[in-house]
Parts: structure tokens; C-alpha cells; sequence
């Protein structure tokens, strides 16, 4: 009788000690990894319009599922390099890493717009 | 010499009958350097030479060629007209300005009072300017002798004529004296109050008769040891200007002896087999004289110059006859210069105290016997003008296949209105053809022997044309040797004949032609031809035997010649002759022609030539066919869709503010607020840029102002996060 409650509340205690965890993380991680979020979702509904539809102007789809996928990456290179417990990048300062991030993403979004047509 | 001859009648090309005979024949190439050796091979060749030279003798005899020469026509004006026109309105030189006018009043044409008019404005300046050049002078007063230009106003003449005289005392080159004399002659002609005679004639006569040399010919200075005939010519002028300018006398020797030199130039006189004569110089001096034509036209003016003015020379009429032939065989020459020698030539040989020549011609040298037409003869001086009473009788006529001729001696009548002697009726015996008719003339008085060269016996081709009748054409079809198929045929009408035939029969066709004179008639061509509907062609030559025309095709042997094609082939029979006034070239027919098949190595037939219609013409259009456009799907999904898109970025701004987003770190300062709001606005600004880009710029502008805005970004953004960078740096370490 104590297995089942257990794998629940099993569960349930580790969504919440994950939750809790998380409010610990500073603010503005947060707000990157909600950018994540987002682009990837973008990515989900844009592939499921092509699974609806067929995929006949396919440089188009591919142009916009990169350009979620790559923002995302490049969103998850800044929370890494802007983290403070990250060791690595002690000595970067988050500026220095921004500015990289929006230059990438501007230098993507070209590429993009090329190839959406 | 010999070489030098030959070579010009190798250039000549004239209207002759005799063409290849006629350039062997001159009698110094007859002399062959042979010895008498008595080995048997060079024996033959001296027998065969021997034999070759009495038959080219034999030929000569009869071979002069016959040519017909024309006094000037029509044809002269318009050249003349076309060459000497000046351009812009006025002669580029004096010495041009002479040669047309002179051209020009030979030949009759008059020109316009404003030309006229610049002209003798520029003689009179020349005249006035103190020129050292006697060249311009004597040009001048050229010009001025045809134009008739007021040129005795003061004492103009008279200063000229003096500086003229001192000219003749300075002068040491044969052309000095040309010029200078020639100037002074004619002031005389012109202002005959002017003193122009010379002191010491005498003495002047002899520097220039020094210059000559032995075989005829002159030079044009004692130092250059070069002579030619063209300065002969000139040297004659200047010593009969010398005649006519004296005030004293002069030697009767000395002209004496002159006119011996001239009779040694006509030693080396060359010679046309058509009776041209004519003076050739070899070399071209200073003024650029070089040819035949103008040597014999400066021969031909300065011995008629002397004979006008010591009385007439010892010149044999035949030759002088033979300098008229040449001038007037060159037609109408191309450059002004040669047409100006050819006139002023003629026109020294118009009317002369040696002798005039008279040229007979023919005015149509083509007869028909079917329109009847007379032979008409003219006699005339050079330029055309008429000349003394005499008459003209056919002698001979030579028929253009044999050398025998046929004895005519008859006279033609005068006709008075039209100026021709005209023959009523044509020998008997002259058919359709070519032939050779032989004329001599005879003057009424005997007086005008003295006075008139005519030349014996004149050559003229005449062709006579005529309709010639077919009779007894036929076509058979014969196997062997037996006629199966008889057609009569109506040539030179129009034929139908359907004819059938195979391999192991004969074609077999045959016409008679008759003159009008009932003689038989050997035209030039006399071709059938068989065509194929496939269009191979197959012609033969209708031989002739006698007064037959035969042909018979053995089908066995030109079944190989036919390429084995069987079927249907056309018949054309072509006649025709330059004297046949009915040549016809007429389809007689088709014939069915049954051949054995074509075995297999034999002879493809050649290919016919493409309708080029069909290979260059316009091809038949292609309507392209376009790809089907790919399904889409409908307009209402794709809008759900696009709104769908939006959700998750209305959840990130829910997100943002659920989190607690400030804009604290903002900077309040100006200078670094407005770099932070420049940032953003130049990221905007490229977000912005990618939208137009999509829409509707090009990669290459979108990338240039890029570029532009990359740079300004770059900076601005720099300069707001580096500041941005030491505000967290002051918070930290404070």
C-alpha cells in the first residue's frame, strides 16, 4: 500500500523540489530560458502545419524552423555564458556575451530571409 | 625588243578571228637560229620546224586579224565630261585646266561662263607673278589660247614674252625649251604685236638638236644619257616652234637632217597585227609620262607641228594610217590624262600636212537575213567629219570556217542623206554566219592621194544572222534495228510525244537544219536531255553527220549511266548558234523508260539539290506546355495557422511580465540613454531591413546598407554596453 502513494508523491516531491530549484535561479535566466520556450514552440506549430499542408515551398519551412531552432540555440550559448555559477566564463562579461548573441541572431536572420523567398 | 614585244600583244586583247595564230605571227620570230646538222633527230625537228613556219607564213598571210575602228562618238563627250568635270567648280592646276579645255574644244562641249570666267582670272595671275617656273607660263597661255582670255591689257604679253625669252637664253634641258618656246609661239597667236622672235635661231636649233640621238629618240638633258620617244615628241614641237619664231634663217641642212631623224623613229615603231602602230617608252621620267599612249600622242602632235610648219615629211601612209588604228582601238580610255593624248592626237591627225587618215567602219556590224537588212560602210576622218568624194568596193569575202575567200569586187552606192555607201543586196552566197568582208577605197581624185591615207585593204567582221528551219525531225523507238515507235516531231513548235521503252531497245532521233540560202546549218549547240521525275539529269550531244543531226541512245549500254532509275523521264532539245535568229531550247515529250533493278554495288544516283524551303523555311511552332502549378492549400487554414504562430510569442510577453521584467539597469544619463536607445533602434532598424529584404530589395543593396548599419550598430552598441559593463563593475566592487 506504501509502493503507489509513494511513486506518486515520489513524483510529486520531485516536480516540486525542481520547482523550487528553479525560483532559486536568478531572473534573468529565466527570462532567457522562457525565449527557448517560445522559439521552440514556434518550431512545434510550424511543423505541424507542414504535416497538415505538404511541405511544397519547403525552403520556406526549413527557413522558419531554422530560425527557431537557431535562436534557440543561441539563447541557450548566452544563458551559458551569462550563468555565474558557470566557471568557464568567469571572466566574460555579460555584455560581451549579448552582444554576441544579438549579433549571431542578426547574422541568422539574413541567412533566413535569403532563403525564405 | 622582242621580249618587250611580245608582252604587249600578249595584253592586247582585240576582236580577231584568228586568235591564236595571230600571236606568233610577226616575220622576225620566223627566222629560227637553226644549223644544218646531220644527226636524224634534229633533222626531223628542222623538218618539223620548216613545216610549222610555212604554215604560220600561210596563215599570216591571210591571218591580219580583222577588227572594226570607230571615229569618235558619243561616248567620248560623256567620258570626257565625267573625267575633266573639276570639282568644287574650278581646275586644280593650270596644266590640268589645259588638258580638259583642250579636251573639251576637240570634242565640241562648251563650259559654263563662271568657270570660264575663274579661270582666266587664274591665267592672268599667273601670268602677273613673278614666277621663275617657265612651266606655269606656258600653261597659262594654253589656257588662255582655247579660252581666248583677255590677256593683251597692258603691257602684260609683253613682259611675259620677254621673261620668256630670257628663259630660252638660260635654258639647258629639253623641257626648258618645251616651255619657254612653246610660251613664246603662243603670245604670237594670241598678241601678234608682241616681239617674240629670236635672235639667234640658229644657234638655239642646234643645243636642242643636240640632245637627239641616232635611233630616232631624243634626251632630255646632255647629262642624263635616259632617252625616250615622249621626249622626241616634244623635241619636234620645240624645233618647229623654233621654225615659227625665227628672224633669221636656218640651216636647210639642219632641217634636212631633222627630218631624216624622224623618219629613223618610225624604225622603231611597234606594231598590232590589227595595222595599230604605236611609240612604247620604257621608263618613266620626272614628270611621271610613262605608256604608249601618251609616247605616241606627243610622236603624233610634234611631227604633225613640223610638218605644218617646214612642209610635209616622208612618211609611208600605212603607218600614219596605223597611229589613227591605235588611238582609236583603245575605246574610251578610263583616266583623263590618256583621254586627253587620245584626242589631242586625233585631233592633230584630223587635219595635217603629212597625210589624213581615213577610217571606215561599220555603223552595225550584225545583219539579218530575214529583216533584210543592207551593209552600210562609213568613211571618215578621226573625229568623225566627213571625207573627200571616193568610193568603196568589196573585194573579198572570207567565210569564218575556210581560208578561201570569194572574189567579189563590187562597188557600193553612196547614199548622200545618210553619208554610207551601202551595198543593196549581199553576195551571193553569204549564209548565216561569220565572215570576214575585205574593202578597199578608192579616192575620186587622184590629187587627194597626196592629201588622204586610206590603206589598202580594210578587214571588217561582219556576222550575218537568219532563221534556220528544221525539217524531218523525228523520234523512234528501234528494237533492234527495227523502228517499233515512229513520232514525227514539229520543231522548233511546241512537242508532245509519249514514248515507252525498255532496256534492250534504242532511242533513236534525227532533224535536218537548213539556211535561208537552203545550205546545211552546223549550229554551236545541239543538246537532248533526259530528266527523271526524281530529278537526275542525263544530257547528250547531238552528233551530226553531214547535213543529219543523229542520235541514238542503246539504253543496254547506259543502264549503268542511269543509275537502274526506271520510270518516267522528260525529253528537252536545246538549239542554238549566235547567228540563229530562232534558237530554241523546246521540252519534246516524256518517254517511259523500263530498266532492270539496280544491283547491289552499283552507283547510288547523285542527290538532287534540297527544296530550300523546306530546310531554311519557318519550322512548325511548339506550344509549350507549362508545369501544373502545385496544389495549395486553402487561404483559411493558412491564416489559423499564421495567427497560431502568435500565441507563443503573446505567452513569452505574458511571461515577461509574470517574471517581473524592469527596466532598472536602463541608464538615466543622457549621453549613455540616448546610445541605449540608438542601440535598440539601430536593432530595430535591421529587423526592419530584413523585412524589406524579404519583400522586395535585392541582396546586394540590402547588404550594402547593411554594412552601413552594422558599422553604426557596432559602435553604438559598443559604447552603450561598455557602459552598461562599468556601472555592474562600479556595483560590484562597491
Amino acid at each position: 500500500m506504501g509502493k503507489s502513494p509513494t511513486t506518486k508523491d515520489d513524483a510529486q516531491a520531485l516536480f516540486h523540489s525542481l520547482r523550487s530549484a528553479y525560483s532559486a535561479t536568478p531572473t534573468n535566466l529565466k527570462i532567457i530560458d522562457l525565449y527557448v520556450v517560445f522559439a521552440v514552440f514556434t518550431a512545434l506549430i510550424q511543423v505541424v502545419y507542414m504535416a497538415v499542408v505538404g511541405s511544397f515551398p519547403f525552403n520556406s519551412f526549413l527557413s522558419g524552423v531554422l530560425s527557431c531552432v537557431g535562436t534557440a540555440v543561441l539563447a541557450v550559448c548566452l544563458r551559458i555564458q551569462v550563468n555565474k555559477e558557470n566557471k568557464e566564463f568567469k571572466d566574460l562579461p555579460p555584455e560581451r556575451a549579448f552582444a554576441d548573441f544579438v549579433l549571431c541572431n542578426l547574422v541568422l536572420h539574413l541567412v533566413i530571409m535569403n532563403f525564405l523567398g | 625588243m622582242e621580249i618587250q614585244r611580245t608582252k604587249s600583244l600578249m595584253q592586247r586583247g582585240k576582236i580577231g578571228n584568228c586568235t591564236v595564230y595571230c600571236v606568233k605571227t610577226h616575220r622576225r620570230r620566223l627566222r629560227l637560229p637553226f644549223r644544218l646538222v646531220s644527226s636524224p633527230s634534229i633533222k626531223f625537228e628542222m623538218m618539223w620546224k620548216l613545216g610549222f613556219a610555212f604554215l604560220l607564213v600561210a596563215a599570216a598571210s591571210i591571218c591580219e586579224a580583222a577588227a572594226i575602228f570607230s571615229p569618235i562618238s558619243e561616248a567620248h563627250r560623256s567620258a570626257a565630261l565625267e573625267l575633266f568635270s573639276p570639282a568644287a567648280g574650278m581646275f586644280t592646276s593650270l596644266e590640268e585646266a589645259s588638258e580638259s579645255l583642250r579636251t573639251f574644244e576637240v570634242l565640241g562641249i562648251e563650259i559654263g561662263t563662271d568657270l570660264k570666267d575663274s579661270t582666266c582670272k587664274s591665267v592672268v595671275d599667273a601670268l602677273s607673278s613673278g614666277s621663275p617656273n617657265s612651266k606655269d607660263l606656258y600653261y597659262a597661255l594654253r589656257v588662255s589660247s582655247v579660252l581666248k582670255c583677255k590677256i593683251s591689257e597692258g603691257d602684260l604679253t609683253g613682259g611675259v614674252a620677254l621673261r620668256l625669252k630670257d628663259f630660252v637664253k638660260d635654258a639647258k634641258s629639253l623641257l626648258d625649251f618645251y616651255y619657254s618656246i612653246g610660251g613664246l609661239v603662243l603670245i604670237k597667236d594670241q598678241a601678234s604685236e608682241v616681239d617674240v622672235l629670236l635672235e639667234d635661231a640658229d644657234g638655239i636649233f642646234r643645243s636642242v638638236k643636240d640632245l637627239s640621238q641616232s635611233d630616232g629618240k631624243w634626251r632630255y638633258n646632255s647629262n642624263n644619257p635616259e632617252s625616250s620617244t615622249y621626249a622626241a615628241g616634244i623635241a619636234l614641237e620645240t624645233l618647229s616652234g623654233i621654225i615659227t619664231l625665227k628672224s633669221s634663217e636656218i640651216d636647210g641642212n639642219l632641217i634636212h637632217a631633222l627630218k631624216k631623224d624622224v623618219v629613223k623613229l618610225f624604225d622603231n615603231v611597234d606594231k598590232y597585227d590589227d595595222g595599230a602602230y604605236y611609240f612604247d617608252d620604257q621608263f618613266v621620267d620626272a614628270s611621271g609620262h610613262q605608256g604608249p599612249v601618251s609616247a605616241t600622242s606627243s610622236v603624233v602632235r610634234g611631227l604633225t607641228t613640223l610638218a605644218s610648219t617646214s612642209g610635209s615629211l616622208n612618211i609611208p601612209g600605212d603607218k600614219i594610217l596605223g597611229l589613227a588604228r591605235f588611238f582609236l582601238g583603245i575605246g574610251v580610255p578610263g583616266t583623263g590624262k590618256d583621254l586627253y593624248y587620245q584626242i589631242d592626237a586625233l585631233a592633230c591627225l584630223d587635219q595635217n600636212r603629212v597625210l589624213v587618215p581615213l577610217i571606215l567602219s561599220l555603223p552595225a556590224s550584225v545583219l539579218s537575213i530575214t529583216s533584210q537588212d543592207k551593209l552600210k560602210v562609213k568613211v571618215t576622218t578621226v573625229l568623225g567629219s566627213t571625207g573627200p568624194p571616193l568610193s568603196v568596193k568589196l573585194m573579198q569575202v572570207f567565210s569564218s570556217g575556210s581560208k578561201d575567200a570569194s572574189i567579189i569586187n563590187k562597188e557600193l552606192k553612196f547614199d548622200h542623206k545618210e553619208a554610207v555607201h551601202v551595198l543593196d543586196a549581199l553576195p551571193a552566197g553569204v549564209d548565216v554566219g561569220e565572215y570576214v568582208f575585205a574593202f578597199e577605197i578608192a579616192l575620186s581624185d587622184l590629187e587627194h592621194k597626196k592629201i588622204y591615207a586610206t590603206g589598202g585593204r580594210t578587214k571588217v567582221p561582219v556576222y550575218v544572222t537568219g532563221v534556220v528551219k528544221v525539217e524531218n525531225d523525228k523520234v523512234e523507238v528501234l528494237e533492234s534495228d527495227s523502228v517499233e515507235t515512229q513520232q514525227k516531231l514539229d520543231l522548233p513548235g511546241k512537242n508532245d510525244v509519249a514514248l515507252a521503252a525498255n532496256h534492250l531497245q534504242k532511242l533513236r532521233f534525227s532533224f535536218q537544219l537548213t539556211t535561208p540560202l537552203q545550205n546545211p546549218f552546223k549550229p554551236h549547240q545541239a543538246l537532248l536531255k533526259l530528266r527523271h521525275e526524281s530529278g537526275v539529269e542525263h544530257s547528250f550531244v547531238v552528233g551530226n553527220s553531214g547535213k543529219l543531226f543523229e542520235t541514238t541512245l542503246d539504253f543496254l549500254g547506259l543502264v549503268e549511266n542511269f543509275f537502274y532509275l526506271s520510270g518516267k523521264y522528260d525529253i528537252e532539245l536545246t538549239v542554238g548558234d549566235a547567228a540563229m535568229e530562232n534558237s530554241f531550247l523546246q521540252p519534246l515529250g516524256h518517254i517511259e523508260l523500263d530498266l532492270p533493278d539496280a544491283p547491289e554495288k552499283s552507283a547510288r544516283p547523285p542527290a538532287q539539290p534540297i527544296n530550300p524551303y523546306l530546310r531554311y523555311g519557318p519550322k512548325p511552332e511548339i506550344a509549350h506546355v507549362f508545369r501544373s502549378q502545385e496544389k495549395r492549400p486553402p487561404q483559411e487554414l493558412s491564416y489559423a495557422f499564421l495567427g497560431l504562430v502568435f500565441v507563443p510569442f503573446l505567452a513569452f510577453l505574458i511571461g515577461l511580465l509574470r517574471l517581473g521584467v524592469n527596466m532598472k539597469n536602463f541608464p538615466t544619463s543622457t549621453i549613455p540613454a540616448a546610445f541605449a536607445i540608438l542601440f535598440h533602434g539601430g536593432i530595430a532598424a535591421v529587423l526592419g531591413l530584413y523585412g524589406l529584404f524579404w519583400l522586395k530589395l535585392d541582396l546586394f543593396t540590402t547588404l550594402k546598407t547593411l554594412g552601413v548599419m552594422g558599422i553604426f550598430l557596432m559602435f553604438v552598441g559598443h559604447r552603450a554596453l561598455s557602459h552598461l559593463a562599468s556601472a555592474s563593475e562600479k556595483v560590484k566592487s562597491a
